[in-house]
């Protein structure tokens, strides 16, 4: 069932990434472009977002487990450090060189786009190198695997 | 700053981002998960026993909502003008980041702004700030 509903929510929320116009990296780039002729669509795509899901938030705020009976795992994080900083920053310049996030890059392979493909391989191969640093970083009676 | 009213599609950014809402709200009151693609994703590169098949299962919606859209609407044609070796880079940068910073613009973005996380909040701000500097130096700069 959870496999479901996940599939459900992967759908809807590519579904609104391609209406929205986050899909496109040209559009993308116009909404970063605040210097050139600004496209401030993506602003309106953000707030959206952010109204439909916070109504969700507050009434996860008020339960134990999900509706299903999963439970509500939601980050304990608090500390703004170095590696959210940095992180977020690389992320930004990679978001601004292509004009694609993880999202809308995972629809625009779905639509078949050569370009998609190469992105989507060199972002794993990025997320898989975050992890075997990761690992190294670990002394080795941790490694398990 | 000039306002490309030419380009600006409000309506269907509304609409686009109320579904992405939509999806985050599904998927946390139903799984009980925050909708990061990047963390969803990542997962996936160390996989843990029994959670596994949610992760794949949302890629898989993710990948697949361009063929169930097209059975109802026209598909919007993506404009990738980036060479690639620019791709390259990039999806380096975006995978790399995302990790080491712990989520994208649907983690922090979309549902850390949504729960009002400082940090996500912080996050949010240091990518934004970063595509707008990218692009001002790319195209304004270099003209490129």
């Amino acid at each position: 069932m959870l496999a479901f509903t996940s599939l459900l929510a992967g759908l809807v929320f590519g579904i609104g990434l391609m209406i929205s116009g986050m899909a496109n990296p040209a559009k993308v780039l116009g909404f970063l472009d605040l210097s050139g002729r600004w496209d401030p669509s993506l602003a309106l795509v953000m707030g959206g977002a952010v109204a439909v899901s916070a109504v969700a938030f507050s009434i996860a705020r008020r339960r134990n487990a999900s509706l299903l009976g999963a439970a509500l795992k939601l980050p304990t994080a608090r500390q703004i450090d170095r590696r959210l900083v940095i992180g977020s920053t690389l992320f930004g310049i990679g978001w601004g060189i292509a004009g694609f996030c993880p999202g809308p890059a995972l629809v625009a392979l779905g639509m078949g786009e050569a370009k998609a493909v190469v992105f989507v391989v060199a972002m794993l191969a990025g997320m898989g190198l975050f992890e075997l640093v990761e690992w190294k970083k670990q002394s080795p009676a941790l490694r398990t695997r | 700053m000039m306002i490309d009213w030419t380009a600006f599609t409000p309506w269907p950014a509304l609409a686009g981002g109320a579904l992405i809402g939509l999806a985050a709200a599904l998927f946390l009151l139903l799984n009980g998960r925050i909708a990061g693609i990047s963390g969803v994703l990542g997962g996936l590169l160390k996989p843990v026993k029994g959670d596994i098949a949610w992760r794949a299962a949302f890629v898989l919606g993710l990948v697949g909502a361009p063929l169930v859209y097209g059975l109802f609407q026209r598909l919007p044609v993506p404009q990738i003008d980036a060479d690639y070796a620019a791709l390259i880079a990039a999806g380096l940068l975006v995978g790399v980041g995302t990790r080491y910073g712990s989520g994208c613009t649907s983690g922090h973005g979309v549902c850390g702004l949504a729960r009002l996380s400082p940090r996500s909040l912080v996050a949010t701000a240091c990518f934004m700030a970063a595509g707008f500097a990218t692009v001002f130096v790319i195209r304004h700069l270099f003209k490129i």
